[in-house]
């Protein structure tokens, strides 16, 4: 894990590719101030609360377009903060992973203000091809809400995959980087969704632990990034054709997984995730 | 050129007719509020009056700017639809009967309308998204649609719709000029949403810019990229009062807060951020200010209250 001297945030926050204004704040509305606070949490969580194993970073690009397509792990978005905490504390320069959220966080107080000025947006298609275009690191989980409500059980598996994702790839000629996320179910072990109580506060459903509530425990996760895929096509294919694509994809990303379960020496009698 | 322009007392009309005067141009004006000193003729008109066509009829102008739409949401909304839908209406069966070349219809980005789901950087080809939450806005969507729908049904007009974002000057005139007004500007807690402004003297030019350029068609047109409200409270000398979406909702009205519907605090909840590429693209316009020199010159003539 990098952390040579003089390796603050402030410091990698000023190494990334985005054009800042003279205020900090990109033209999106992702602010250094607000990164340092972010990346600060997300520095904790990373280094000490949990341990994140992070394998073929190398393979998310030094720079230009791409897209990090991976499964949900756990009942809340641990596994995209820490994909995007991976993607800035191990590259060298480092990169921010901007994941496309759900909706209704944008409704919420603060979590809203907190997602835009972290360079997390909405996850529109509008959003996605002008973030492409502007050759930035696109973090997608084409599962989904539903991917985040897998029980402890189903924490490996994979639910339907949407397939707005692919079209958008093709079209702005971005790589898609697959990637396996194991964990999160450890870490968040859900034995059941309460969608009631979910609703009443704004929110798709509310994980339930078997201690009750929704806090993460310190448990070890992996991020596996796969081979690059390039698709050929610009996005105006028929289903069944896109359908395949994301079928790859999807192969791909479970392969990881897989990979990630696989007794490794390193990993042996380390509470590694299985 | 001799051009007319409808609604010409605002800060930014005026400063069209300055641009277009030192350009060479015969310019006059219809409006029903008073232009003291103004350097051109002002028709003290109802646009929509029997006598406004006489203005029409002598004037014989070769291009029409509308800018007499009403944004205030104090006004009765029957009245702002009057207005808005009515007025426009009017503006261009005046256009088509005394053969005008070119129509300028200028409208807002809040077309777009503000919502938790609408995508940043809008682009003319999108349809208005927050109506349900905010009926208020109908009268302006409509009379934009409206003069939109020329660039078919009258296409010997040449027809342009601008939507222009907020203006932000010495002048303090405009949505945002009056919100930022008081020294503690209320904002909503937890929400800091990204606001689009130009320098007012660069929406005069764009306007101008139009009218030399004869460009065709519904165009965005912004100034530099957008920033936080919060930075443009602070840059402005001004302090936030953040109150919870209840409390704010509940003080409409009272403690000197306009009494606005409750679909207006969309607007300090969720940005309203368009793509102004395609003008750009189409005329050349570059904005001549920053943001920083427009709130730079905004609170040297407004400083904060309590050090004025």
């Amino acid at each position: 894990m990098a952390t040579l001297p003089g390796d603050t945030i402030e410091a990698r926050i000023a190494e990334l590719e985005i054009p800042f204004n003279r205020y900090g704040v990109d033209a999106y509305g992702a602010s250094k101030a607000h990164m340092r606070w972010m990346f600060g949490l997300f520095g904790l969580l990373y280094r000490h609360y949990f341990s994140v194993k992070v394998i073929g970073i190398d393979r998310v690009p030094a720079r230009g377009r791409a897209m990090l397509v991976g499964n949900h792990s756990g009942g809340i978005a641990l596994d995209a903060a820490m994909v995007i905490a991976a993607c800035f504390f191990e590259k060298n320069p480092p990169r921010l992973a901007q994941s496309m959220v759900e909706k209704f966080i944008n409704k919420i107080p603060f979590a809203s203000l907190w997602a835009g000025r972290g360079g997390q947006f909405t996850g529109l298609p509008e959003h996605a091809v002008r973030l492409l275009e502007d050759d930035r690191l696109l973090l997608v989980f084409p599962e989904g809400a539903r991917g985040t409500a897998k029980l402890f059980t189903e924490r490996h598996s994979l639910v339907d995959f949407g397939t707005g994702f692919v079209r958008l790839a093709l079209k702005t000629k971005s790589p898609i980087i697959p990637f396996g996320f194991l964990g999160g179910g450890e870490a968040m072990p859900t034995v059941a969704n309460a969608y009631s109580l979910g609703q009443l506060l704004g929110v798709p459903y509310i994980p339930i632990t078997p201690y009750g509530l929704p806090i993460p425990l310190p448990a070890m996760m992996q991020v596996r990034f796969g081979e690059p895929l390039t698709f050929a096509g610009d996005g105006t294919e028929d289903d069944e054709v896109i359908v395949g694509y994301v079928d790859e994809v999807k192969r791909s990303i479970a392969s990881l997984i897989a990979e990630g379960r696989a007794p490794q020496p390193a990993l042996l009698n380390s509470g590694a995730p299985r | 050129m001799k051009v007319l322009i409808v609604g010409v007392s605002s800060a930014i009309a005026q400063l069209v007719v300055d641009q277009l005067l030192s350009a060479g141009h015969e310019v006059e004006g219809i409006d029903r509020r008073d232009w003291k000193k103004a350097p051109i003729a002002v028709h003290a008109l109802d646009i929509r009056k029997r006598a406004a066509e006489d203005v029409f009829r002598k004037m014989r102008p070769d291009a029409v700017v509308h800018m007499g739409t009403v944004t205030s949401l104090v006004m009765p909304g029957e009245e702002r639809y009057r207005i808005n839908l009515g007025g426009t209406r009017t503006v261009f069966e005046h256009c088509r009967a005394y053969d005008v070349a070119h129509c300028i219809f200028v409208g807002r980005h809040t077309y777009y309308g503000a919502a938790s789901d609408s995508p940043l950087f809008h682009t003319e080809d999108e349809p208005p998204m927050a109506l349900s939450s905010f009926p208020e806005l109908a009268d302006l969507v409509a009379a934009d649609l409206y003069a939109g729908s020329a660039l078919w049904r009258f296409p010997e007009l040449h027809t342009t719709v601008l939507r222009l974002c907020y203006s932000l000057g010495p002048s303090g005139h405009g949505t945002l000029g009056t919100f930022l007004r008081g020294a503690r500007i209320p904002t909503l807690l937890g929400f800091d949403p990204l606001f689009q402004f130009m320098h007012e003297y660069d929406a005069a030019s764009a306007i101008v810019r139009s009218l030399e350029r004869r460009v065709r068609g519904v165009f965005n047109v912004v100034g530099p990229e957008p920033i936080p409200l919060s930075i443009i409270v602070r840059e402005t000398g001004r302090r936030t009062l953040p109150l919870p979406e209840f409390v704010f909702a509940m003080a409409l009205g009272r403690f000197g807060l306009p009494k606005l519907p409750e679909g207006a605090l969309g607007h300090i909840k969720y940005p309203v951020v368009a793509d102004g590429s395609a003008f750009a693209r189409a005329t050349g316009f570059e904005a001549r200010f920053d943001v920083a020199q427009a709130m730079s010159e905004y609170r040297i003539a407004f400083p904060p209250p309590s050090s004025s």
